[in-house]
């Protein structure tokens, strides 16, 4: 009965799933049909590389309203328009991380978001805001005296345009450009001015594009930050990501990240590890705080079917993302190494130059120094129970040691952690070796002083910490840090998972987790081993030997 | 001398027999893999055959304590010390003298003193070790529900667990090579298939 229930099911779905595939292929009204094999999360406009003509699910087409029917000069002036209908928008976008780049880590009291955070990427905001705001939600953010308040200063369409010609240029405080112009420098490479009516008017539901617009590319360019998001995800096929496929579930990033109020859930400052402690799945629907962000909203905690109950067992231990994202970048190489204390080297003439690697990766620049790629990256393993402690600004430091940006607490015995997958980027970077604490280096800027425009580190930390407002003694060394990356997206198809001899084996997966008992891994006791070979050793002899005894004196007569 | 043929094993005993012995080699393989010694069908394969083979064995062990109960049979296991002498210095000495065997078997006791302890070893310390041990490996996901997290850690369950296997294999070890001493080598093994045994 249950079997005939499941073969039932399961040709529903793959009928709803080729009908779904075929309707989208005929007509690009991928939308409603696809509702019907997902969830209804799934049912969102198609990314955004096949604008106009797709059907829309939603009651209002912004082409047809007057207000957005206007010649746009600026980007404020198409918030103004907004702002006319959705009254409430930016207020709720101003509550946003999104908008303040500050969060307040309540459980380790630490000040987090991009405004202080220092990574071992581009390493800070200060004295960088025009260049860094370029992901910010709003224009004009120019330094620390941005005024955060004014509505009109919101960007809604970077969030929400389909037109994909939208697109927000480093160096201009988080505007778009208003006129063609080449970006990067001296590239020949032409950045147009977007039509802001016709941008405005294509507005909708954020599209995978959309959040990518930003996501994938933190760091400074696709891939270089995540390891886990880039622009692959896009238009990813299933073996990439098995929730996001056009043809398949074809999951915008808030199928996950269901957003309300502009709030989205979901946070690496305070990622939601152990599921089964505290933090139940979140049922969509339900106001209750829970984070609908995690493979267990969706799936449980005890989501492999019975012939298979071994693996559910697995779940109080091991991140669900541990076996089902064996590889993270498997779209294209991620970035995983950068060495701040090689940047400065010039060409003979005094120009700044640039190196590839064998793989056609940036591999030295003269503005930000060496640089490492890597694809298809095995993870490193570290028992995570959600805590993560950040060495901030004013962190004393131990320059003898690598200095961990963000820590992840965790550890077998505290009954909350789990076994996580993470990308860990190394590097070095500026430090103040009087006070042994992370400098903030001013590297944009045409001002003389930014390391980007002369190349002197003095001038640079100087400026930057002159801006952040923190004391510097005018020494400086460069120390290794490390940053971690929970690994949770681009989930392989379960046919990918790893299988049980990749971490039960000698020299597996998990070879260098500590505190838990693994059988195969060579975790026996040892002494126990001797003893009991030894052992079956001598008996086996003993017998061969009273055998041949036997014979032989039978023989004898 | 003479030879005359008694009916010790029957049909239930001796399926029971092969059934396990056949169980009990198959676990000491599939998991001495899991245990990490050598590689033959992979971990993934030999863990699941292994718990497949001790179910089964659980399943054969209820209808053998059934049977046992019933039949009385259990009393075959009542261990004495008679002759427990004699056949130690059998095996010793007299085995090479063509001595005669301290011990004929009987329908109501066909086992030799010697067995028997060895066999009711088997049955109250390493049979109970290994599925004590095996019971909270193979529940070891339901340890917080049962409470006993704190109380109980899988190294030394599995460090028990491989004891008991280690004390098995020497078992069954000995008791492959101890089935050639009787009447003629191969009479103990025929009559645990036929279930008539030679006896002098």
């Amino acid at each position: 009965m249950l079997s005939k229930l499941k073969i039932a099911l399961s040709t529903l779905v793959a009928g709803a799933t080729v009908a779904a595939a075929l309707t989208a292929y005929a007509t690009t009204a991928s939308a409603p049909a696809a509702a019907n094999a997902a969830p209804p999360q799934a049912a969102m406009p198609a990314a955004t590389a096949e604008p106009a003509k797709k059907e829309s699910s939603s009651t209002a087409d912004h082409s047809k309203f007057k207000a957005l029917q206007v010649k746009f000069k600026t980007a404020p002036e198409v918030t103004k328009a907004c702002l006319t209908c959705h009254t409430e928008a930016a207020k709720q976008i101003q509550k946003t991380k999104h908008w303040t780049w500050e969060f307040l880590n309540t459980e380790t009291n630490q000040k987090l978001g991009k405004k202080h955070i220092i990574n071992n990427f581009c390493t800070a905001v200060e004295s960088n805001q025009k260049f860094c705001t370029a992901c910010h939600v709003g224009y004009g953010w120019e330094d620390s005296k941005y005024d955060f308040s004014k509505q009109e200063n919101v960007d809604c369409v970077v969030c929400h345009e389909s037109t994909g010609t939208y697109r927000k240029v480093p160096g201009l405080s988080g505007h778009p450009t208003y006129k063609d112009m080449e970006y990067p420098p001296h590239s020949g490479k032409i950045v147009k001015a977007p039509d802001l009516a016709k941008v405005a008017q294509s507005v909708g539901k954020t599209s995978r594009a959309n959040c990518g617009a930003c996501h994938f590319n933190g760091g400074g360019g696709d891939a270089v930050k995540h390891g886990d998001l880039d622009s692959t995800l896009k238009d990813p096929p299933k073996f990439l990501d098995v929730h996001m496929e056009k043809k398949g579930l074809n999951f915008s990033c808030g199928a996950c990240h269901m957003t309300s109020a502009h709030q989205v859930p979901g946070s690496r400052y305070t990622p939601t590890v152990d599921v089964n402690q505290g933090v139940p799945p979140h049922m969509r629907g339900k106001v209750d705080g829970s984070n609908p962000a995690s493979c267990q909203s969706c799936h449980g905690s005890k989501p492999h079917p019975a012939k298979m109950a071994k693996l559910n067992e697995h779940t109080d231990k091991i991140a669900c993302q541990t076996c089902h994202i064996p590889e993270f970048a498997r779209g294209q190489a991620t970035k995983m190494s950068w060495d701040w204390s090689t940047a400065g080297q010039l060409s003979p003439e005094g120009k700044p130059i640039t190196k590839k690697d064998s793989g056609g990766h940036n591999a030295y620049d003269s503005k930000k120094g060496d640089f490492t790629w890597e694809d298809h990256v095995i993870p490193e393993y570290i028992w995570f129970n959600g805590k993560v402690n950040y060495t901030l600004r004013e962190t004393k430091l131990d320059p003898t040691h690598v200095v961990k940006i963000n820590s992840f607490e965790g550890s077998p015995t505290d009954g909350k952690s789990l076994i996580w997958p993470v990308k860990v980027f190394r590097g070095q970077q500026p430090y103040d070796s009087v006070s042994n604490t992370l400098l903030v280096p001013h590297t944009f800027g045409a001002d003389g002083d930014s390391y980007w425009s002369n190349f002197n580190w003095d001038k640079s930390l100087a400026a930057g910490m002159k801006a952040a407002n923190a004391p510097y003694s005018g020494q400086y060394g460069f120390v290794k840090t490390e940053m971690s990356w929970p690994i949770t997206h681009m989930v392989a198809p379960k046919a990918d998972a790893l299988t049980c001899a990749q971490c039960h084996s000698k020299d597996g997966r998990l070879k260098n987790v500590q505190g838990i008992y693994m059988p195969g891994r060579g975790d026996q006791n040892k002494w126990l081993d001797y003893a009991g070979w030894t052992f079956a050793l001598l008996t086996l002899i003993g017998v061969i030997v009273h055998g041949a005894g036997r014979i032989y004196t039978h023989r004898k007569g | 001398m003479t030879v005359e043929k008694i009916y010790v094993f029957k049909r239930f005993e001796r399926l029971w027999h092969w059934s396990q012995a056949t169980l009990i080699i198959f676990m000491l393989i599939t998991g001495f893999e899991v245990h990490g010694s050598y590689h033959l069908f992979g971990f993934g394969k030999a863990t699941s055959l292994h718990t497949i083979s001790a179910w089964s064995l659980i399943g054969l062990w209820i209808f053998a304590i059934f049977w046992h109960i019933t039949t009385g049979e259990w009393k075959q296991y009542i261990p004495t010390t008679d002759k427990v002498v004699a056949m130690m210095k059998f095996y010793s000495v007299g085995i090479f003298t063509n001595a005669p065997h301290p011990f004929r078997a009987t329908v109501l006791k066909k086992h030799n003193p010697l067995q028997r302890l060895a066999y009711l070893g088997v049955l109250l310390f390493i049979g109970p070790l290994l599925w004590f041990s095996g019971w909270f490996y193979l529940f070891f996901a339901d340890w917080n529900s049962w409470g006993v997290s704190k109380y109980v850690s899988l190294e030394w369950v599995a460090f028990f667990h491989t004891a008991g296997a280690f004390m098995m294999l020497l078992f069954v070890i000995a008791h492959v090579y101890l089935t050639t001493t009787g009447h003629t080598p191969t009479s103990h093994i025929k009559a645990m298939i036929t279930g008539w045994e030679e006896v002098e």
